[in-house]
């Protein structure tokens, strides 16, 4: 029997694990007809996603914490089971304000801390605040934006004017002056890059080794109606991601993702990201940049849910949500490895021994504790070197100066 | 009660406004969502705001209605939670309505309702159009491939139309499909008209 299932998603790159399980027999092989409904705003995916619409949707892991504590207009209960991806942003400046930084782009992109100080410096030189575009306030990419800003003294409310605006739009902006940069999923900055419009000034995957990014959502009560197709549909989904992360098939993920459905881009620009082959300035030889973009390997699709209270301490910080147990317990429980478990329980899939685990304390591949087969993590080293430790969040926060 | 309409589509905003004026609003205006949409809306203080649920610059206006000071009253996303059967028909009709805290639902159901009807006619007009161009290039299509017919085998025109039909029939193909096939074989051995 099939089960006919609507995903709704953005036309991104990370969007791959559910393209490849439907384009390539994955989501078929577990009795699931799979419908993805292109949005061109996350406003409208969410709104597919609360009010029934779609079934699950291809979210930003913010925005699914956000919804679920009733940040994000109408309150929803979200459960996040499965991971899309780990990393894939780039932040991207105009060519002209990226002058003022270090000219080597290799360099630059290796040195976060040292280029996050040209940039403040630079901020100052420019004609006025810059401009930088951010998909969502809730976004991976607004958070880390944020996170490595401040880093250098810079108050992103105050220093520079973020404005909001979806991936799709970010080339268009750039192109009319309206922004001096934006951070935003692949390939929209390689796309500026391309277009000469900007060079690359940071990379998600320097700013924190391992960044949780697009998550699949449902609506928990559905979600806990129907365990079953759930189950098949994350079946389908560690295959599609296994084969998304095999180089051997990327060349045939970017021309799938290429189609107007899906992200309607050049597939040459798209493969840039799943090969980690980054072109930071128009007309330069790619840098080497292995882990741009993870879909299955290191048990990526595992929702940790020290990942969520992450990204709750970043909300805390920025003044978006007041700090309290309850909330703190909300937060946590948007991320389902409860439900991971369950649905992969027979499955060869690498498994976790724990659910939580300090983010950011691993600096080389490190063999950890799992229930069946051999489980490498892989270095997930902030900049800064800072370590979030989950049960320990207002120790976190305070460390952060001003603290706010 | 002022509205504003953001919409890209010229037409489906004057389709929409035109319904709102006969219902006796006369307080309405259209914003395309360009440039510097957000401060020109932010300066028009609008109780109700109506886009199109398939717009990109959704999460632009959101983050407008989250971050502005200039708004007297914050402005929501329908107003009536509990109105179930409501929301579903505006998000499957397109409609996506922003409307200031303490507006009466009473008074703001009747708009609702409307730009519903108006969208939904509105996409019936564009599939319309839609059909009538596709079937204006499948009769181009067979035209060609009747001429095809008629000049390579001597056919009369209602002939070449009875040979495209049962070739169609007997392949369980559409007639616009065996033309298709027709004119690019011709082309490939060079007998184009």
């Amino acid at each position: 029997m099939t089960t006919g299932l609507r995903i709704a998603f953005l036309p991104l790159t990370d969007a791959a694990v559910l393209v490849a399980a439907r384009e390539r027999g994955f989501a078929e092989a577990e009795g699931i007809a799979l419908d993805l409904v292109r949005t061109t705003s996350w406003a409208t995916l969410r709104d597919r996603l609360v009010y029934g619409q779609v079934q699950a949707a291809h979210m930003l892991a913010p925005l699914a914490v956000a919804v679920t504590l009733g940040l994000s207009q109408q309150p929803a209960a979200l459960a996040a089971p499965y991971k899309l991806n780990v990393n894939g942003n780039m932040l991207v400046m105009t060519c002209d304000f990226a002058a003022a930084l270090e000219p080597d782009v290799a360099a630059r992109l290796a040195d976060p801390l040292g280029t996050a100080h040209d940039f403040a410096a630079a901020i100052g030189l420019w004609r006025r605040k810059p401009v930088i575009g951010v998909v969502h306030r809730f976004s991976s990419h607004a958070i880390m934006l944020r996170y490595w800003l401040a880093s250098a003294g810079v108050d992103p409310d105050r220093d520079v004017v973020l404005r909001v605006l979806p991936p799709s739009l970010t080339v268009e902006a750039m192109r009319a002056g309206e922004i001096d940069g934006f951070i935003a999923g692949e390939p929209w900055g390689s796309a500026a890059v391309e277009a000469g419009l900007a060079e690359a000034v940071a990379i998600g995957e320097r700013i924190w080794r391992r960044g949780v990014e697009k998550v699949l959502a449902f609506r928990e009560a559905w979600a806990e109606e129907n365990p079953d197709t759930v189950d098949c549909l994350l079946r389908a989904l560690v295959r599609a991601a296994a084969w998304c992360d095999d180089p051997a098939n990327h060349a045939d993920l970017a021309g799938l993702l290429a189609a107007p459905a899906y992200v309607d881009q050049p597939a040459d620009l798209i493969a840039r990201a799943l090969s980690g082959q980054i072109v930071a300035r128009a007309g330069e030889a790619p840098i080497a940049s292995p882990d741009f973009m993870l879909f299955a390997r290191e048990a990526t699709p595992f929702p940790w849910r020290s990942q969520a209270l992450w990204i709750y301490s970043q909300l805390v910080r920025w003044g978006m949500v007041d700090h309290d147990p309850a909330t703190v317990a909300k937060a946590g429980a948007v991320f389902r490895p409860d439900i991971f478990r369950r649905a992969l329980a027979d499955s060869d899939v690498p498994m976790p021994g724990a659910s939580m685990k300090l983010e950011g304390a691993v600096g080389k591949p490190l063999a950890v504790g799992s229930r069946r087969g051999e489980l490498t993590l892989g270095p997930d080293r902030f900049f800064d070197g800072r370590v979030f430790d989950p049960e320990r969040i207002d120790e976190f926060l305070a460390g952060f100066t001003p603290p706010r | 009660m002022r509205i504003v309409i953001i919409d890209d589509s010229g037409l489906r905003a004057t389709v929409l406004e035109e319904g709102l004026r006969e219902a006796g609003y006369d307080d309405i205006h259209i914003v395309p969502p360009r440039g510097a949409f957000v401060a020109r809306l932010e300066r028009m203080a609008p109780d109700v705001v109506l886009m199109d649920l398939g717009s990109p610059s959704r999460d632009t206006l959101e983050e407008m209605l989250i971050v502005s000071r200039a708004l007297a009253k914050p402005i929501a996303m329908f107003v009536d939670q509990s109105d179930d059967a409501m929301i579903g028909a505006a998000i499957d009709a397109g409609v996506s309505a922003y409307v200031v805290d303490g507006l009466r639902k009473e008074r703001v159901k009747p708009v609702l309702e409307l730009a519903v009807r108006r969208f939904n006619a509105f996409a019936k007009m564009q599939s319309e159009l839609d059909e009538a161009r596709t079937a204006l290039s499948d009769r181009k299509i067979i035209d060609r491939a009747k001429s095809i017919l008629m000049n390579q085998r001597s056919l009369s025109e209602q002939d070449a139309y009875a040979l495209l039909r049962s070739a169609a029939m007997n392949q369980g193909k559409k007639i616009v499909e065996v033309a298709q096939a027709l004119i690019t074989a011709s082309d490939l051995l060079g007998g184009g008209v």
